[in-house]
């Protein structure tokens, strides 16, 4: 076990060396930089201007030193300079981290405490009416895009409560705070919750065709215990590994829904980082979110063997 | 004694009703203005900034010499008023322009003002100073300038190299904040510090700009409001559910167009909505050093293919105009008369008389029912730049031309357009100054840096300078229409329209006047107050 997770862990380092390379590279091969941007948006080149503000940027140094330069500081603790706020990175990364975390965890939250329950009530009671409702349900949460939930949401509230759940950095109210996160968290984990749901579903109706199962309807055990102790333990490893990817992609679904509800969080940042190539900036939240996502898997592979004594990790 | 009491009754009513509206008039201190933000600018510095995405939000920390009245729409040389200067003077010559400057300016920081910092300000604006900005796109408004000397602390003169009335204007721009001479470039597009009614409190990218009410203003009694606050919102339709829903104050300025407007008017019938030009032109831009419109036939079937009433029907619902290079009446003050516009080739009404002569040129150039001619209409890609470009591809089947669509992305958009690598491409202009000068030379003088097209006509440019250094406003009026048309005769940048956009405020909002020909000068909001 020690020298697996020991393993796991250089995977991940070179893992994540792999994606510092390929994302560098990548920004590079993107048409235009921050000069060209800034250059565009005062609609005029100037071409010694822009010689200038390529060197003063470091833009003019050879890819490997950009490279090295990049690398090298970030071991030191030091992500650089913004080239649009010119503020250290850290200190423009490190506020909104927390924002997206929270609206993260929250649709995680709430994409599995719906998701998981619908999943194993649809599977009980598969080809009943409650069980096509809820199937009905789930398409719907994996056809709607969340920009279109998101809006619809806040055209609703407009609608009816005059108000909105538009972020508020200092929100006066405990409702208004639960509003600003939670709203946003159900539009972006609603697409979360349906394939939770889905997934729990056709894990379960598997697990309720096994022989222990019978065994232990036989043997005169309840339905609530043989549903959610017996096969739900046993059903929710795939689950897991869905919440775990889910995880990793809800960074897509929060661009569009921090965009939508104006939260400030690094999904939106990255996004207008890319903008303006901001390189400093988009490196760097590129690396923060490989970390997590790398983390986050190394995680769902560790409570694989919590949750099911019988895996073994081979060493 | 009954009427006499009635009588009473009454004088007293209307002197109530009198006084009442007069203290709804007062203006009322206090107050957080909140308006929302349709992008992230790239710094707080308006010198080197060229979107008003920078003017709205700092031109309230700063103050200009003179600025145009913030409560006359049409900005003019007869609207400019005093602001760090008390008075201005034009030499005899009028190469020289000295202005007398307030003694009782101080920075945010609590240093005084003086006249050193006009000259820091202007030396860095001409290129002339050790520290520099890094981007400096205005540095040809001040070609005419020689150098700018001080007069002890409170006097500052314009040396001139020949006369030019314009400069005055160009001063009074929204784009002209005096910087401090003590504050870095790279400091000021971060933390600016400035003389004006709102300090700087904070920006943070992509979330919000705060500014606070500055206690120290050398107008006494304002600002009333405590502070303005603007929350980034890139997203429109968010933006407007926001103002609908009463989270602002007011929408960004000149950013509602015309179909979203009847929304806004729905959702929020008690809102105030202004429509006014804002002195954008929706242009053409030519390559004409390269085939086919090196050929000037193909040039002219260009313009005389434009059905520009179409593209205003379509897009703003007939709320635009048609005008030349400067920005049409009654809202433009250069505009030629409407005669004379409809004299130029593709101006006249008749469209289908136009396209016939357009398809003849066509046909002389080789070109005809049996043989289109292809090409690619670059633009960028922002909606208000390709829904026009979608149009003028359609339009310009009717000549024999078929032209596909090219999306350029922003960051590549001016690039592309400086190595020549388009050959028909479709563009904005704004004009912070409704004044020839900074519209001609920026756009269509030899060697300009905005002179996308390179269009470069030596006779031209004599007339230029001659108008510019003409005192007689009728004189270079004359000047300016004959200039204008020949531009569009040239087809140097064939204009298409300019449209209308609209700003809407809650009713209690008070003392807000959108300019109608610049929208980068009218955002000092020194005297706005909210009736609350």
């Amino acid at each position: 076990m020690f020298a697996y997770i020991v393993r796991r862990l250089f995977l991940m380092l070179v893992t994540l060396f792999g994606i510092s390379v390929i994302i560098f590279v990548l920004l590079r091969i993107v048409p235009g930089n921050i000069v060209d941007i800034l250059f565009a948006a005062a609609g005029y080149v100037d071409p010694a201007d822009k010689v200038n503000l390529e060197r003063d940027l470091g833009l003019n140094q050879p890819i490997v030193m950009q490279y090295l330069h990049w690398i090298g500081g970030l071991l030191h603790g030091d992500l650089g300079y913004s080239y649009v706020s010119e503020k250290p990175a850290l200190e423009e990364i490190l506020p909104r981290i927390p924002i997206t975390a929270r609206l993260a965890g929250l649709a995680l939250l709430f994409s599995a405490s719906i998701g998981i329950p619908l999943g194993v009530i649809s599977a009980v009671h598969q080809g009943s009416k409650l069980d096509y409702a809820l199937r009905v349900v789930s398409l719907s949460g994996l056809s709607l895009p969340s920009f279109w939930l998101g809006l619809l949401i806040l055209m609703a509230s407009v609608s009816l409560f005059g108000t909105m759940p538009i972020f508020n950095p200092n929100p006066t109210t405990w409702i208004e705070a639960l509003a600003i996160y939670a709203v946003p968290a159900m539009a972006v984990g609603f697409r979360s919750a349906a394939l939770t749901m889905r997934i729990t579903r056709s894990s379960m109706l598997e697990i309720l065709r096994q022989d222990y199962i019978r065994t232990a309807r036989a043997k005169g055990a309840s339905e609530a215990s043989v549903n959610y102790h017996h096969a739900l333990k046993n059903a929710v490893l795939p689950v897991i590994t869905v919440v775990g990817i889910e995880a990793a992609f809800l960074i897509g679904g929060l661009i569009v829904t921090e965009t939508v509800f104006n939260i400030p969080g690094i999904a939106r940042f990255l996004v207008e980082a890319l903008r303006w190539r901001d390189y400093p900036i988009v490196q760097n939240l590129v690396m923060f979110i490989a970390v997590v996502v790398v983390v986050v898997n190394f995680i769902v592979d560790m409570l694989y063997a919590a949750i099911d004594p019988r895996i073994r990790f081979g060493d | 004694m009954r009427s006499v009491q009635a009588l009473a009754v009454a004088v007293l009513s209307v002197l109530a009703i009198s006084d009442v509206s007069r203290a709804a008039d007062q203006p009322k201190s206090g107050g957080i203005f909140r308006i929302y933000h349709r992008d992230s600018p790239g710094s707080a510095s308006i010198h080197e900034g060229a979107t008003y995405s920078v003017n709205i939000p700092f031109m309230p920390v700063f103050n200009n010499l003179v600025i145009f009245d913030q409560h006359i729409a049409q900005n003019s040389v007869d609207t400019i008023r005093p602001e760090l200067a008390e008075s201005w003077a034009w030499s005899g010559d009028h190469k020289t322009l000295t202005f007398k400057l307030r003694k009782d300016v101080k920075w945010h920081d609590g240093k005084p003002f003086t006249s050193a910092d006009v000259k820091c300000t202007f030396d860095m604006l001409m290129g002339k100073s050790a520290q520099k900005f890094r981007q400096n796109p205005r540095k040809a408004w001040y070609e005419q300038v020689n150098d700018v000397t001080t007069n002890g602390d409170y006097e500052a003169s314009f040396n001139l190299k020949r006369p030019q009335p314009a400069l005055l204007s160009l001063l009074a721009s929204g784009y002209t904040p005096i910087y401090p001479c003590h504050v870095s470039p790279a400091e000021m597009r971060t933390h600016p510090i400035g003389t004006g009614p709102f300090k700087f409190v904070e920006f943070k990218a992509n979330e919000s700009i705060k500014l606070t009410k500055n206690p120290d203003y050398f107008k006494k009694g304002l600002p009333y409001l405590d502070g303005i606050e603007f929350t980034i919102i890139p997203n429109r339709s968010t933006a407007i559910l926001g103002f609908v829903s009463g989270k602002f104050d007011m929408t960004f300025p000149t950013e509602v167009s015309i179909p979203l407007l009847k929304d806004v008017k729905s959702q929020a019938p008690n809102a105030v909505c202004v429509v006014e030009p804002n002195n954008v032109s929706t242009n053409i831009i030519v390559n004409s050093s390269a085939p086919p419109f090196d050929n000037i036939d193909i040039r002219r079937a260009l313009a005389l293919a434009l059905d520009r009433k179409a593209f205003i029907q379509i897009m703003f619902e007939g709320q635009g105009d048609i005008g030349g290079s400067m920005e049409p009446a009654p809202a433009g003050l250069w505009a030629m008369p409407k005669d004379m516009l409809e004299s130029i080739p593709g101006y006249g009404p008749d469209i289908e008389k136009n396209r016939e002569q357009a398809r003849k040129l066509m046909q002389k150039a080789g070109y005809g029912p049996d043989k289109h001619l292809q090409i690619k209409v670059s633009t960028r890609n922002i909606a208000v730049y390709r829904d026009p470009a979608i149009i003028l591809i359609d339009q310009l089947k009717s000549i024999y031309i078929d032209a596909e669509l090219d999306v350029v992305d922003t960051a590549q958009w001016f690039p592309k357009v400086a190595r020549k690598d388009y050959s028909l491409g479709l563009n904005l202009t704004g004009n912070a100054v409704d004044d020839p000068d900074q519209s001609f030379y920026e756009n269509y003088a030899c060697g300009s840096e905005r002179n996308y097209t390179n269009y470069c006509n030596k006779d031209i440019e004599k007339l230029f300078d001659e108008q510019s250094a003409e005192t007689d406003i009728d004189k270079r009026k004359k000047l300016v229409w004959e200039i204008d048309k020949k531009l569009q005769e040239d087809v140097a940048r064939p204009i298409i329209f300019y449209a209308h956009t609209g700003t809407c405020w809650q009713p209690y909002v008070k003392n807000v006047t959108i300019m109608s020909n610049s929208s980068y000068n009218g955002y000092r909001y020194e005297d706005v107050w909210l009736d609350k």
